[in-house]
């Protein structure tokens, strides 16, 4: 409790120090608050097309215009978020899960668990990230849920390493030793004891790549891959929209294509903030 | 990996069997290290296509060393800086297997079950330790009250109402004040720090308490009273005491009996009265002379001069402190002094009658 009021405090003294971690702490909520609620409050439905409204430029009725079948884009973005925002946490907290287990492990025992998996994560980082998504998407089949995989895949070794490093300065720890004598074993130690050291640490991790598995998923989109049209998604939309940028109707990928850089953005700004609570002798 | 292959342990003479089964009994242990960790799958294969030796240099970290600990004694243990001290005791306390030799605690082999089993070892609770930096050695996500509860959690099954009580009684004797049990470390004073690593040990009432310098890292006016606090909890729990130090005075003070180790060997121990007073081993000579508080005769005074021997590899019919030694002949270089009594102690020195004469 005392722990918990204390980060509190102290997260209030980063935000007031930091106005920009601020901001981003602001955008993060913003994004939430879309994703949750978003469809309940958008002016329009964002699958209803009007051919007569199509190719509308931003106006008091159509905050961001309308796109080639007249559909309103300010609503299309705000719905959007759920999606884009949905595969980027499912990814993210898959890969905390297995890349940081896995991290963890092979720090702290060492030999054959270390090689293992550092074999695993160098075969992984052998590959263009998002060729190899690509290629994990176009295998296993054209789901939200296989970009998810392909996602937490493609992250994998980043969560891994940290891990990995956090769980192998620790391993001689005093505190491990002392948990050996009072009857801990080897898999207690690493649960209990290294566990809680490491999660902070991965969890500024998570928001630092969050912003790049949401660029991930958006990207596959725009290339035709998991998300399909209509589905309002912003990769989907930004590729939809890159036809008419020539022809001067800008706005269709460019609100889509803002919201994203917004979202991740956000999530490097928060996972910077995230690093200074979490570790304040880190704060530059 | 036994000591018979080796020409000084067949001489050594070991203590008289004391009346009673010594607490702790430790024989010909010694522990070893490959030097640089491993060179890997593909370094042994080159040496093999060599045809070259598959042998690693190994630094002997803890050599032959034997000695026991009665019970209610506090022995202390003394040496310079990496001299092995305290990979003895992780090898003693379980935590590290030895390379050979034995280990008995009560007339129980604790050697035979291997460090990584020992932690459910029903014999787990018998031999606790205190670290060095207390704060390294208390977990920073773990408040002092889980630090203390962790051991009698695991190692006496309590659980709810008697852990806390039990918690707090543990906290009681070590002076620890109730309220600060809902602290982290890194909200304690070093000295409550080193409070919470003793009323971890002590809380599973422990037959030998090892202390790994557990003062190295308080000041001094602190020092004192958690040596106090030391000596009232062994009154009260009829505990056995191996107390490592770089603090003569202390040990003097503290200690029944002293053993004094060098590169990873026992070159002197005896009562630790006796051996202060007189020490008949050069290099227990120059760590008295060394401490200004035990001593203030000027004349005959032993500084140590010129690097200690390597560690790696050591010749085992050189003399280890040859070289630094001020007494150092030709014999030092072609046989190994072995342990031999002198009265009520054991000296490992060629000379040692003549020092003893004078
Ligand atoms: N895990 C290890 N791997 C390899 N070598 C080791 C290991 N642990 C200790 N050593 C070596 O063993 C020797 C003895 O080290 P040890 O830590 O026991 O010394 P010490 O007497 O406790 O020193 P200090 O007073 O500085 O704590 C040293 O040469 C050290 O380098
Ligand atoms: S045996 Fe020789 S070198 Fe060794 S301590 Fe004695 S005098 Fe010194
Ligand atoms: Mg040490």
């Amino acid at each position: 409790m005392t722990a918990l009021v204390a980060t509190m405090r102290h997260a209030r003294y980063v935000v007031s120090e930091n106005p920009v971690t601020g901001l981003s702490f602001g955008l993060f909520l913003l994004i939430v608050l879309a994703a949750l609620f978003g469809p309940f409050l958008v002016p329009h439905d964002p699958l209803a097309s009007n051919t007569t409204m199509a190719l509308q430029p931003p106006s008091a009725q159509f905050w961001f215009g309308t796109d080639q079948l007249g559909r309103d884009i300010f609503s299309r973005v705000v719905v959007a978020t759920r999606l884009d925002f949905g595969i980027a946490v499912a990814s993210v907290v898959l890969v905390f899960c297995m890349g940081g287990l896995a991290g963890v492990a092979a720090g702290f025992f060492g030999g054959w668990t270390d090689r293992i998996v550092g074999r695993i994560a160098d075969t992984i980082m052998a590959f263009p990230l998002f060729v190899l998504a690509m290629g994990i998407v176009a295998a296993l089949g054209n789901t939200v849920q296989n970009i998810v995989i392909a996602t937490a895949i493609v992250n994998f070794p980043l969560y891994a390493r940290v891990a990995r490093a956090e769980a192998n300065v620790r391993r001689e720890a005093g505190f491990v030793e002392a948990a050996r004598l009072s009857g801990n074993g080897e898999w207690r130690i690493l649960v209990f004891q290294i566990l809680p050291n490491v999660i902070p640490i991965l969890v500024v991790q998570m928001s630092l790549t969050m912003g790049y598995a949401i660029l991930n998923a958006a990207g596959l989109s725009f290339i035709g891959l998991g998300v399909r049209p209509p589905t309002p998604e912003w990769g989907i939309m930004v590729a939809e929209g890159a036809a008419f940028i020539v022809s001067g109707e800008w706005w269709i990928a460019f609100f889509p294509g803002l919201a994203l850089m917004i979202a991740v953005f956000c999530f490097n700004l928060l996972g910077d903030g995230l690093r200074d609570i979490v570790d304040p002798r880190r704060r530059t | 990996m036994t000591a018979t292959l080796d020409p000084t342990t067949a001489a050594t003479v070991h203590a008289a069997p004391p009346a009673e089964t010594p607490l702790l009994d430790v024989a010909e242990l010694r522990k070893r290290f490959p030097v640089s960790g491993t060179i890997g799958p593909l370094g042994r294969l080159r040496r093999r296509m060599k045809g070259g030796p598959v042998h690693l240099p190994h630094v002997h970290a803890v050599d032959d060393v034997s000695f026991t600990i009665g019970k209610g004694e506090t022995v202390g243990l003394v040496g310079e800086s990496g001299c092995g001290k305290s990979t003895l005791v992780r090898v003693l306390t379980r935590l590290l297997d030895p390379s050979g030799g034995i280990v008995r605690l009560g007339g129980r082999e604790l050697s035979l079950t291997p460090a990584k089993r020992f932690a459910k070892d029903p014999d787990r609770g018998r031999i606790q330790m205190v670290f060095q930096d207390a704060g390294e050695s208390i977990n920073p996500r773990f408040t002092a009250f889980a630090a203390i509860a962790d051991p009698l959690r695991r190692l006496r099954g309590l659980r709810g109402a008697a852990l806390t009580a039990r918690v707090e009684r543990a906290a009681d004797q070590c002076g620890l004040p109730r309220a600060l049990l809902t602290r982290f470390p890194h909200q304690l004073s070093g000295g409550q720090r080193a409070r919470v690593g003793i009323a971890r040990a002590v809380a599973v009432e422990p037959d030998l308490l090892v202390l790994d310098e557990p003062t190295a890292a308080l000041d001094v006016s602190v020092q004192v009273v958690i040596l106090q606090l030391l000596e009232r909890l062994k009154a009260e729990l009829g505990m056995s005491y191996l107390f490592v130090s770089h603090d003569l005075g202390v040990v003097r003070l503290i200690c029944d009996r002293v053993l004094v180790m060098y590169l990873g060997r026992i070159v002197e121990q005896g009562p630790a009265r006796a051996v202060f007073a007189n020490p008949l081993h050069p290099y227990t000579r120059a760590l008295v002379d060394a401490a200004p508080s035990l001593h203030d005769r000027g004349a005959g005074r032993i500084r140590l001069q010129g690097e200690p021997r390597s560690p790696i590899d050591p010749d085992p019919n050189v003399c280890r402190f040859y070289g630094r030694c001020p007494k150092g002949t030709d014999r030092c270089r072609t046989e190994m002094p072995a342990l031999r009594r002198f009265g009520v102690r054991d000296v490992a020195c060629h000379f040692a009658e003549e020092t003893a004469a004078r």
